[in-house]
């Protein structure tokens, strides 16, 4: 019915990857225009080809490198010897954060849906732990982290634990909320079926919660990402989106191309993983229109 | 789902009292209530806004505890009845589980009492038949009208064959004209499967066109001030609703309405929503 009105998904989604694209476009017009009007004097072969009337010290070839450095950059090999690209070295550093945040991301999902499920069931447990679930998010991961890691050691481990850290708690407020969101008619009929808790909780409570297990996901998919690559440092791994964004930082007044191109990458990534979950609930969700559309 | 053994009543409700205890004042919601339902009956229960039907009806099924006096089913204690599987609810909202396609909403009690998938399907596909949804087996709740997500409501509460139907005004929600359909519909599936009805309405021509009896009962505390018997002829059908023996029982039945203290029922739907969903 309301199907109807609405343009098909394929076009639907088409349009939105259009107007992300001209979105991107424009940002970069825009950082061109900034460096255009205050940015450092444009030179070809020693020439100086433009020069810009305003100085802005943000605008500097330091601060904001040129679009198509950043660019070119991506198409050269990370150091003078390397025999891959920049590119292809973040494409891999970036896949081994993703497993490592996809990990946290999981786990943490487990988590806050059995912490959630315990809650709804035993009033007992949520009023005992519901404050420590909160004070754990009051704590600063930086703080966290370097004890995690002295706890765990370094290696993959601490990373995937500050990855779950940073993930469970979205997922346990938001199934909470979702556990209890059936109709009491909804339990009333479960009850005059004289179906168990278990019953009430696979048939009922689990499929309403969905929706809102869903938007906890979302928020988790990019929290497991900052939370692998804030863990990468203090942990001591030598690889991932975190040690190349250290490493390129160090390197910042020499090359700072590398640390955009670097940036770049971790957007990338979380666009990507969001829409991965994004994905999954638009599929799930079909035969619910109006949780489908969150 | 399991056959009662004898032929006493179905319902025997004695001495039924409830009161609530909302923010320190006890409201008492039901007052000596006593009523025997028979095997195969009809019955609905009817009274002003806040009367305590809804309480009342919510006894009988044993989703509240009365405070006082004792309720019967199938000549079990009415826990005992619902562990056994004996009610069929329908509730004024549809209650519907939007992940499960029609189909697989009318199946739920039969996968929960552990029926075999064959018997499950079987079962689905005749409810769906009786309430004539055949082809929207397939569909999604959303994607049907208020009425037939109601039939689907109905079909599913008929799947297990409880001995006891509870409808809660079933169709309180939907426009006159539906209402009218869906009445004759219960009336044939009533008919049809011989199962006892109790149904709670606002309406007093829906009552007298279904029922076979009508309880009468006051506003608060609520009471059963009389019981109207309907003996229209049956089946029931546009015939009935013209005629003049029906009109009668209207008026008989808004006449006990008046004298038991309630208002015109008809105009209280609203408020009773209100008023009975705070109390429960």
């Amino acid at each position: 019915m309301t199907a109807a009105s609405t343009p098909p998904p394929r076009r639907r989604r088409r349009t939105r990857v259009a107007f992300f694209v001209l979105f991107f476009v424009g940002l970069l017009v825009l950082w061109e225009a900034l460096k255009f009007i205050g940015g450092d004097p444009v030179r070809v072969d020693g020439q100086v080809l433009w020069d810009p009337p305003l100085k802005i010290a943000m605008a500097s070839d330091i601060n904001m490198p040129h679009v198509w450095s950043i660019f070119g950059r991506l198409g050269e090999p990370t150091t003078g010897g390397s025999p891959e690209t920049l590119a292809w070295y973040l494409t891999l550093q970036a896949l081994y954060t993703w497993r490592e945040a996809f990990i946290g991301f999981a786990l943490g999902a487990f988590l806050g849906i059995g912490l959630a499920t315990a809650f709804v069931h035993f009033g007992l447990i949520e009023r005992a732990l519901v404050p420590y679930v909160v004070a754990s998010q009051t704590i600063p991961i930086v703080a966290l982290a370097p004890l995690i890691v002295y706890l765990v050691g370094h290696n993959v481990s601490s990373v995937v634990i500050i990855a779950t850290y940073l993930s469970f708690y979205p997922v346990t407020i938001a199934m909470l909320r979702g556990l209890r969101s059936p109709d009491p008619r909804a339990l009333e009929l479960m009850r005059s079926y004289a179906a168990g808790r278990w019953a009430v909780l696979w048939k009922v409570r689990f499929p309403a919660s969905l929706p809102y297990l869903f938007t906890a996901l979302k928020i988790t998919a990019t929290a497991s990402i900052v939370g692998a690559i804030v863990g990468e440092g203090p942990g001591g791994i030598q690889a991932g989106l975190g040690r190349a964004i250290l490493f390129f930082a160090q390197q910042y007044t020499v090359a700072p191309e590398k640390l955009w191109g670097a940036i770049l990458f971790t957007a990338l990534l979380g666009i990507i993983f969001y829409g991965v979950v994004r994905g999954a609930e638009v599929r799930i969700l079909r035969s619910r229109p109006e949780a489908a559309a969150g | 789902m399991s056959e009662p053994p004898g032929t006493g009543p179905v319902v025997r409700l004695a001495g039924i009292g409830k009161s609530f205890d909302a923010s320190g004042s006890p409201t008492e919601a039901l007052r000596d209530i006593n009523l025997e339902i028979g095997r195969g009956e009809f019955v609905s229960l009817i009274g002003p806004s806040g009367c305590g039907k809804s309480t009342l009806l919510r006894v009988i099924g044993d989703l509240t505890e009365p405070s006082g006096g004792t309720v019967e089913v199938n000549g079990k204690p009415a826990i005992r009845a619902r562990l056994d599987r004996d009610y069929g609810m329908v509730f004024q909202s549809p209650t519907l589980f939007e992940w499960r396609k029609v189909a697989d909403n009318v199946r739920l009690p039969l996968e929960l009492f552990g029926y075999d998938r064959a018997t499950q399907a079987e079962r689905t596909r005749e409810m769906l038949e009786l309430v004539g949804l055949t082809e929207f087996a397939d569909h999604h709740p959303y994607q049907l009208s208020g009425g037939m997500q109601q039939r689907v409501a109905i079909a599913r509460a008929l799947a297990f064959s409880p001995s006891l139907l509870l409808m809660d005004e079933p169709f309180g929600a939907l426009d006159e004209m539906t209402r009218e359909r869906m009445n004759s519909e219960v009336l044939g599936i009533w008919e049809r499967t011989g199962i006892t009805v109790v149904f709670v309405t606002h309406s007093i021509p829906e009552a007298v066109f279904l029922s076979s009896r009508v309880a009468i009962m006051s506003a608060r505390p609520g009471r059963i001030t009389r019981l109207v018997d309907i003996d229209l002829p049956r089946p029931r059908g546009l015939e009935t609703r013209e005629s003049p023996a029906y009109f009668a029982h209207i008026t008989q039945v808004r006449e006990a309405l008046r004298a038991g203290g309630g208002l015109e029922p008809d105009l209280g739907s609203v408020e009773r929503t209100a008023a009975e969903g705070s109390i429960g």
